[in-house]
């Protein structure tokens, strides 16, 4: 059984669309017969992108300069309101993302489950996993009410697979008055330069953590990820430490990650961190503590002193 | 000057680095230990009694909810400096939702005045991240979350926004609700005058009938949703462990060869 109509709020940088919201898009075709996005922007720019992987209709809000929260989820509530809306709408877990969902959660009145890693539908409903404690226990939470279901999905949960589907349609949501709520603009951005292939989609990620010493110390693992193509990731603890920008970091504050290989440097593997990398499909630890959590979950864990490994290891990599 | 009113929200969690378990019978956390400050709430704290102390007058008070009437975690803040808190307590409260949750919050907060209501970006224990964009829902309050720094400029406010790639710079009218993410700014230590001093600072406690909620509103009968199944995820099996002789590099590099991947 299937849900009628599901909306994807979709995001895009620089008129490129997200893995996330394509990632959506692809569960969405399986949980409902009509799958449609919500954008914050000139749906023309995402028309293509977004019809190739099933969505048929592009409902664009003009926010003009303003943070997306308040004004798209006002334009989806009337929607909801005039009885044209979804029976459930999918967000990424991205800082916009969860605005929309919990301004429009009150707007509507109804709960949001946040941090899903799968869907299914039940009885008319949607079932959300979410996993907890970094991902050792699963729970399962089902929505009890009437929909709009409203899901917060974590990114990488679902493969991003095209549908071959032609262009979307674009439709305008009309932007009710905001009254006291609106006003928060955005008045500049601000982007870190980073070169090679991005974090969350590279092959291979290394990733630095407190072991590795001191801010200077942390190109042993730019070299590192350059010498194989891949990124340089990081713990939390250096991103607070401002040895890296928080654009690198992994886990459940920062991105999700599942390359065919993640090489965890002076990485203790704390609940926190695990979530944001557990999915890889081999993971390599390097750690000079013997008891380090991260060795439970490695395929290959070293024992040893980073500042001893990853220095050979550059070397053997370069002469070959 | 003009005199800064700001109200931090601040969740009392389990120690996370002993996060405890589900309890099976009523699949919420067990709160049975003890609740600290969430580490999360303590950068919050901090950035209203340095905003407060930039604006040269002013109070940083406090709203907490949690279904036992533990104020540990209060008390923390408080000695950084708070001046009073609010605490919603009431075993109505178990199994809440994130949306409940901020109504109550929000009715706690609504008549104090408050220019800046700050919470932080999430929770280290719940981590949905929506509670502080409801609070502002509720409140009918413009907001910014995930905010790296805050300054205030008359009558509205500066936010650098954290993002994806880096940050955008926010203007925003107050008053406001503002979410701050961690690592921001270093959480003072409270003193021992603080401590001391924090144990006579008010603390009014409120249930949700205080706040106008009905048993039927709140815990596990107003939250539109309901754990089903709650499972142990597949392990992963922990592979080979070596100990470095000085070759574990050459280890490393057959594994990559074996995976094709160089
Ligand atoms: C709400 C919340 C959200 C969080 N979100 C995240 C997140 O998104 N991402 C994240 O990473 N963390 C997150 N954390 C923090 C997390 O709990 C840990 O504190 C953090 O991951 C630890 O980073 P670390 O492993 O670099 O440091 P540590 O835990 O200090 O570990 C350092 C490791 O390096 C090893 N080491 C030291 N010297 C050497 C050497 N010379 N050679 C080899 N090994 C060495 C040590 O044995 C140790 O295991 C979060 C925490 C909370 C409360
Ligand atoms: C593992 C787990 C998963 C959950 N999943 C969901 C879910 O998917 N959907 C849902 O609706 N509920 C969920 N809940 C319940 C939810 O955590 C509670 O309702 C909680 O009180 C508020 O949500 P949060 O901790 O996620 O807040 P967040 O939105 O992550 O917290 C952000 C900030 O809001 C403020 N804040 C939040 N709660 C309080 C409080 N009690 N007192 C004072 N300030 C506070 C703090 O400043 C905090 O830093 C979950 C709980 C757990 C333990």
């Amino acid at each position: 059984m299937t849900l009628d109509t599901i909306w994807v709020y979709a995001e895009a940088t620089d008129g490129e669309v997200n893995s996330n919201t394509l990632e959506l898009l692809s569960k969405a075709r399986e949980l409902a017969d009509t799958v449609a996005c919500v954008y914050a922007g000139d749906a023309d720019d995402i028309v293509e992108a977004v019809g190739a992987y099933g969505a048929e209709t592009v409902y664009s809000v003009d926010v003009e300069e303003a943070l997306v929260g308040v004004p798209v989820a006002a334009a989806i509530a009337e929607a909801v309101e005039a009885g044209d809306g979804p029976d459930a709408i999918l967000l990424g877990t991205t800082y916009d993302g969860r605005d929309v969902a919990a301004r429009l959660s009150v707007k509507t009145d109804k709960t949001v489950i946040s941090n899903c890693v799968d869907l299914e539908v039940d009885d008319g409903s949607l079932v959300c996993t979410a996993a907890i404690f970094g991902g050792a226990t699963d729970i399962k939470t089902k929505f009890t009410g009437d929909g709009p279901f409203i899901a917060v999905v974590r990114p990488k949960s679902f493969p991003a697979e095209s549908s071959d589907g032609g262009e979307a349609d674009s439709e305008e949501l009309d932007v009710p008055d905001l009254g006291s709520s609106a006003g928060a603009v955005v008045t500049d951005r601000f982007v870190e330069e980073s070169d090679g292939p991005k974090l969350d989609e590279a092959g291979i990620v290394v990733a630095g953590g407190r072991g590795i010493g001191e801010a200077e110390k942390f190109s042993m693992v730019t070299d590192l990820a350059k010498a194989l193509g891949g990124a340089a990731g990081a713990s939390r603890a250096i991103v607070d430490a401002g040895w890296v920008p928080y654009s690198q970091q992994v886990g459940q504050t920062g991105k999700v990650v599942k390359p065919d290989v993640y090489i965890a440097c002076g990485i203790s593997g704390a609940t926190q961190h695990l979530v944001g990398m557990k999915g890889s499909k081999n993971i390599i630890a390097i750690n000079k503590d013997a008891e380090a959590p991260i060795f439970g979950i490695a395929d290959l864990g070293i024992i040893g002193d980073v500042h001893k490994v990853m220095p050979l290891l550059l070397e053997a990599l370069a002469s070959r | 000057m003009v005199a800064m009113k700001v109200v931090v929200c601040v969740k009392q969690i389990p120690d996370p680095a002993d996060p405890g378990a589900l309890d099976p019978e009523t699949r919420t956390l067990k709160r049975d230990v003890k609740l600290i400050l969430d580490e999360s709430d303590s950068y919050g704290v901090e950035m209203a009694l340095q905003l407060v102390d930039a604006a040269g007058e002013g109070e940083v008070t406090l709203v907490s909810m949690v279904p036992n009437s533990e104020r540990s975690g209060l008390a923390t803040a408080l000695a950084m400096g708070a001046a009073s808190a609010t605490l919603i307590s009431d075993p109505e409260l178990v199994g809440s939702d994130a949306l409940t949750t901020a109504k109550l919050l929000a009715a706690a907060i609504k008549d104090q005045g408050a220019d800046l209501i700050i919470a932080g970006s999430e929770s280290s224990d719940g981590y949905t991240g929506t509670v502080p964009e409801q609070i502002a829902a509720v409140l009918d309050l413009p907001s910014v979350t995930a905010a790296k720094s805050i300054e205030v400029d008359g009558a509205s406010i500066s936010v650098q926004r954290q993002t994806d790639a880096g940050y955008d710079s926010v203007q925003c009218p107050l008053p406001a609700v503002i979410s701050v993410t961690a690592g921001v700014v270093e959480p003072r230590y409270p003193s021992f005058k603080g401590i001391m001093a924090a144990k006579s600072k008010p603390v009014e406690e409120k249930t949700a009938a205080d706040l106008g909620f009905d048993s039927d509103q709140v815990g596990w009968a107003g939250a539109g949703q309901e754990i089903v199944e709650v499972t142990e995820a597949p392990k992963r099996e922990a592979g080979d462990i070596i100990e470095d002789d000085g070759e574990a590099h050459v280890k490393i590099v057959e594994f990559l060869e074996n995976l094709k991947v160089i």
